[in-house]
């Protein structure tokens, strides 16, 4: 039998969505009532009024709820999810809008009709009155703090955090050389094909609820809904069904339709399914990445950072349900692979009457990046030393693992990186790029006329953050082996990986073991999927439940063979005498004896039962122990695990238009032990797609009165396969991380954080001015262009 | 609410749930091959049509205003976006969607094998979408070449893959069209031009 581990196998879950067969949310429920909501069109005003009266006699409405109608928790704002004691003015949205708006979109009323033509059509004829109020769009203007979001928040600022190892201003100030940067990054978004969408059914006989939501947790739902509806845990099912891509977005819960729509369909007896759609995801879902940020920096002659000072300024929306998170992660993460000297980072988050702001892909991580990368690129500027040269002199050495930034990271636990080896990366890199004899194609290209740039950009990325996750086990008597675990799959390829985990841990095909991820009838624990964490927490626990499985099996085989634990196996679903093929006995046939019986079931089963023999000095079931082959385990790291890469690229831009295209991506990555490395790659060439987009494409244009004015994929360009490189090429280091027992590290959002960073590296290189914004579209660099008077050369190729 | 209209609380059995009060029209469809009636409102999209009154849900709807290409059907063998089609439009028409494509014994179809072999779908949701604007690409143009082949899938949107693998799983679509017609013709048999 062939190891599944490492082999980049084709992935399980792809013959039914090949076919059609998928079950996304928007899929289940044909009998269930829609439900369609009036959102604010202001960014910021009172509601004074909401006439209901005009919809009433549409044909299929159902119900129509206000915030007046809420009961008990209901009424009560969400969650703030992740507390923190800096966040000092938490404030999160209520399910309906009590009696202010904070943004466009913000949900207001709630239609339940019986089809959603009908519940829009309702919608659609309730008016609601407002009073306009002063909307703070934007970082400048939350800044300034002229207008308030919260009236309760002074200077808008949510939460205000200071982090620091040694005295950066000092060694700033007897630095050798110092720089000042002011860089910004503008939002995106996650983005998936498929919005949010919630279905519940209210059992009205077992007086239990059952939920499907296309969430990143569905444990984090069935304990929020229930606390709202004052439901015991044990009376709500929640399953995440195939899920049609999540980014990061749908980690946030509950969302207020995820509280509404399980209410209304306890109240009504009936099921209730909302589907969002296209623009209801661009102004009522959430976006993230806008970042101001202000650095100091003193390095030595050879280009080493002795004190670095990192003031930032985070746009966070109207809520903070998700709390500090994102720009936690900016402040530590932004290290990336480097030790400077002294290190202070102060950032302050604030309220903009914008939709929320959560982590999406990379969460804080591309603005991190960014900021160091553009820091290393002045510093070699400033001494003219090579890029990759500057870079090298900072690394952490791979003799300092583990090392320890003396910070705290998002997790609650201090900022250790666990392994890694950056200098054999950035070896590798080089070399795949040809960084070292770029020089002389630019100047060949210069020549004629064409301005090409390499840029490069490092990064790490603190992976698989605890608590914990479990998973569950069990041989069933066919042989077949099930695995659950909590967490949720939003097309990682969990069901493949997982099950190359429990095949081989247990010594089965992988035809026999099947997935089940994200379904609480299944495993109640869990966590959720964010944070590159489901193959290292889940993947770790399947290993762990899997051993535990095989052991119980072993000792129940060992027993029927009158042979020794230790000298037994189990290859291709036979427990055997290790090296003798013809001693075996089933694995299905070994659950069958693991399982005491007083009535057989079928023929194999008659071999258990209680007149079959066994031991009559002892009970059937040995004290301590139970029937059945299952393993049912939980992993609960120290700390993160730091996986690390770097990415290079070259650019060329157009001299006239201003366009920029790319010619090479390079990617060297390290994500520890790869599980499969088909799917490694799939994760990694997504991410740098979403890269080039947040680094090239896109950004969320709000007007000054908080208008999202591309809230549309005809004007927010995520990118087509035009716009992505032809080719990306990737290599891999592995350094196993000593945390987990599998040695991985997660993988999921690595791709995408350089993105902004690595452009923005190559557009200066092509350039020869510094690009300090990010993302940058021709129009952008044209004007850049003319302000800096380098348009010369415009119309001279 | 400062003031005003008392909030509607309104259940079920206040209003009672009655049937749309709309006109609905006949639509007539060969879908996959079965002549399916449907009675819609004229403002029905196909998409939901297709969706919620056949039930065949493998059709995904992305953007609802023609942009991202998931829910791509094929309407008389030309792919088209069923969301910007009312059904009563397609009264009379030939639709192919995702659930029609594999061969009648089961067999994935090239297009669909091609995806499988080349890890060309993540979360695949777009996925329908794709596969329905390569059947009927490859039809018109057996052999892409790896620009044509990026030409093909110009107008569809993916978050999750970066499109390098649906490229490679439109030339490994053809190849695989390419062997089992070869295949098909009893004179000429040859192997399977396996290809990784």
């Amino acid at each position: 039998m062939t190891a599944m581990f490492g082999e980049p196998i084709a992935r399980l879950e792809d013959d039914r969505l090949l076919r059609g067969n998928g079950a996304y949310l928007d899929d289940l429920g044909h009998d269930a009532l829609a439900a369609a909501f009036v959102r604010s069109p202001h960014a910021h005003a009172r509601v004074l009024d909401i006439d209901v009266s005009g919809a009433l006699d549409v044909a299929g409405l159902a119900a129509i709820y206000t915030y007046e109608d809420l009961p008990g928790r209901l009424a009560e704002p969400l969650p703030l999810l992740i507390p923190h004691p800096a966040l000092t003015h938490g404030r999160t949205g209520y399910p309906l809008a009590a009696d202010e708006v904070n943004y466009v979109g913000e949900p207001v009323v709630m239609v339940v009709a019986a089809d959603r033509y009908l519940a829009e059509d309702a919608a659609e004829r309730i008016v609601v009155t407002y009073q306009p109020l002063p909307p703070v769009v934007g970082l400048d203007a939350a800044r300034s703090a002229e207008h308030l979001v919260h009236p309760d928040v002074p200077g808008n600022v949510a939460g205000h955090l200071v982090q620091s190892n040694g005295d950066a201003a000092a060694a700033i100030a007897a630095a050798p050389h110092s720089l000042e940067l002011d860089l910004f990054i503008e939002r995106s978004a996650s983005t998936p094909l498929e919005g949010r969408g919630v279905l519940a059914r209210w059992d009205t006989e077992a007086r239990r609820l059952r939920i499907w939501t296309s969430t990143q947790t569905s444990t984090g739902v069935r304990a929020a809904v229930a606390a709202k509806l004052d439901l015991a845990l044990a009376d709500v099912d929640v399953i995440t069904p195939d899920v049609g891509g999540g980014f990061g977005v749908k980690i946030v819960h509950p969302w207020p339709e995820e509280v509404l729509v399980p209410w209304a369909a306890r109240l009504l007896g009936q099921p209730v399914k909302f589907t969002e759609d296209r623009r209801e995801h661009f102004i009522s879902s959430a976006h993230e990445r806008g970042q101001q940020h202000q650095v100091r920096v003193g390095f030595a002659d050879d280009g080493r950072i002795l004190g670095l000072d990192v003031r930032f300024w985070h746009d966070n929306g109207a809520y903070i349900p998700y709390g500090l998170i994102v720009p936690i992660v900016t402040s530590t993460q932004l290290l990336g692979p480097y030790k400077p000297g002294a290190y202070r980072v102060e950032f302050s988050s604030l309220y903009t009457n914008t939709v929320i702001v959560t982590p999406y892909r990379g969460a804080g991580r591309p603005q991190g990046a960014f900021v160091m990368e553009r820091t290393m690129d002045a510093i070699a500027a400033a001494l003219r030393l090579d890029r990759a040269t500057v870079r090298e002199r900072n690394f952490i050495a791979p003799e300092e693992m583990p090392y320890d930034h003396g910070l705290i990271f998002q997790d609650g636990r201090p900022l250790i990186y666990d392994s890694g080896d950056y200098p054999a990366v950035l070896a590798k890199l080089k070399k795949l790029i040809g960084w070292d004899s770029f020089g002389a194609v630019q100047a060949a290209a210069r020549s004629q006329g064409r301005r090409l740039g390499i840029g490069l950009a490092c990064y790490v990325e603190g992976t698989g953050v605890g608590p914990y996750e479990g998973a569950h086990v069990v041989v069933e008597t066919s042989g077949k082996v099930k695995v659950a675990t909590g967490l949720t799959s939003q097309g990682q390829g969990h069901q493949t990986v997982f099950a190359q985990i429990a095949a081989d841990e247990l010594g089965v095909p992988i035809a026999d073991v099947e997935v089940v991820t994200g379904d609480t009838r299944r495993f109640g624990y869990a966590v959720g999927t964010f944070a590159s964490r489901a193959a290292v927490m889940s993947g770790s626990a399947v290993a762990l439940a899997a051993r535990a499985a095989k052991a119980k099996a072993i000792r129940v085989a060992a027993a029927a063979l009158e042979a020794s634990a230790d000298d037994l196996e189990i290859v291709d679903g036979v427990v055997r005498v290790k090296g003798d093929p013809g001693s075996g006995i089933a694995l299905g046939t070994v659950a069958v004896l693991s399982n005491p019986l007083r009535y057989a079931f079928d023929e194999a089963a008659m071999a258990a039962t209680q007149f079959a023999g066994g031991d009559i000095a002892k009970p059937p079931v040995a004290e301590g122990d139970e029937p059945g082959i299952e393993g049912r385990e939980f992993f609960s790291p120290l700390r993160s695990t730091f996986a690390s890469g770097m990415h290079a690229a070259i650019v060329e831009t157009d001299p006239e238009t201003a366009e920029v295209k790319i010619l090479r991506y390079c990617v060297v990555h390290d994500c520890g032990t790869l599980i499969n490395p088909r799917i490694v790659e799939g994760q990694i060439q997504g991410g740098v797609a979403q890269g080039v987009a947040g680094a090239l494409y896109e950004r969320m244009a709000y007007d000054e009165a908080g208008q999202l004015q591309n809230a549309s994929f005809m004007d927010f360009l995520m990118p087509y396969v035009s716009e992505v490189p032809e080719n990306i090429e990737i290599d891999h280091l592995q350094t196993p991380s000593p945390l987990n027992p599998l040695g991985i590290k997660g993988a999921g959002e690595a791709g995408v954080i350089p993105g902004a960073a690595l452009f923005a590296s190559a557009i200066s290189d092509a350039e020869g001015f510094p690009i300090t914004a990010m993302p940058i579209s021709p129009s952008d660099l044209f004007e850049l262009r003319r302000q800096l008077n380098t348009g010369a050369e415009q119309g001279t190729v | 609410m400062a003031s005003g209209e008392p909030a509607a609380a309104a259940a079920a059995q206040d209003f009672g749930i009655t049937q749309p009060a709309e006109e609905l029209h006949d639509v007539r469809l060969i879908v996959n091959g079965a002549a399916r009636n449907v009675r819609v409102p004229a403002r029905r999209l196909l998409s939901d049509c297709i969706r919620h009154d056949l039930a065949l849900t493998g059709t995904h709807v992305g953007c609802e205003h023609g942009v991202c290409g998931a829910c791509t059907v094929l309407i008389d063998g030309v792919a088209a976006r069923s969301c910007l089609m009312l059904a009563v439009t397609a009264d009379g028409a030939r639709i192919t969607t995702v659930e029609g494509l594999a061969e009648p014994d089961g067999t994935l179809s090239p297009v669909q094998q091609a995806f499988a072999d080349c890890h060309g779908l993540q979360c695949g949701f777009c996925t329908p979408g794709f596969l329905t604007t390569i059947t009927a690409a490859l039809a018109d143009n057996p052999e892409p070449s790896q620009d044509e082949a990026r030409e093909i899938i110009g107008g569809n949107l993916c978050r999750c893959t970066g499109y390098q693998n649906i490229v490679r799983a439109v030339l490994r679509a053809a190849q695989l069209q390419r062997d089992r017609a070869a295949s098909d013709r009893p004179a000429a048999r040859e192997p399977q031009a396996g290809q990784a």
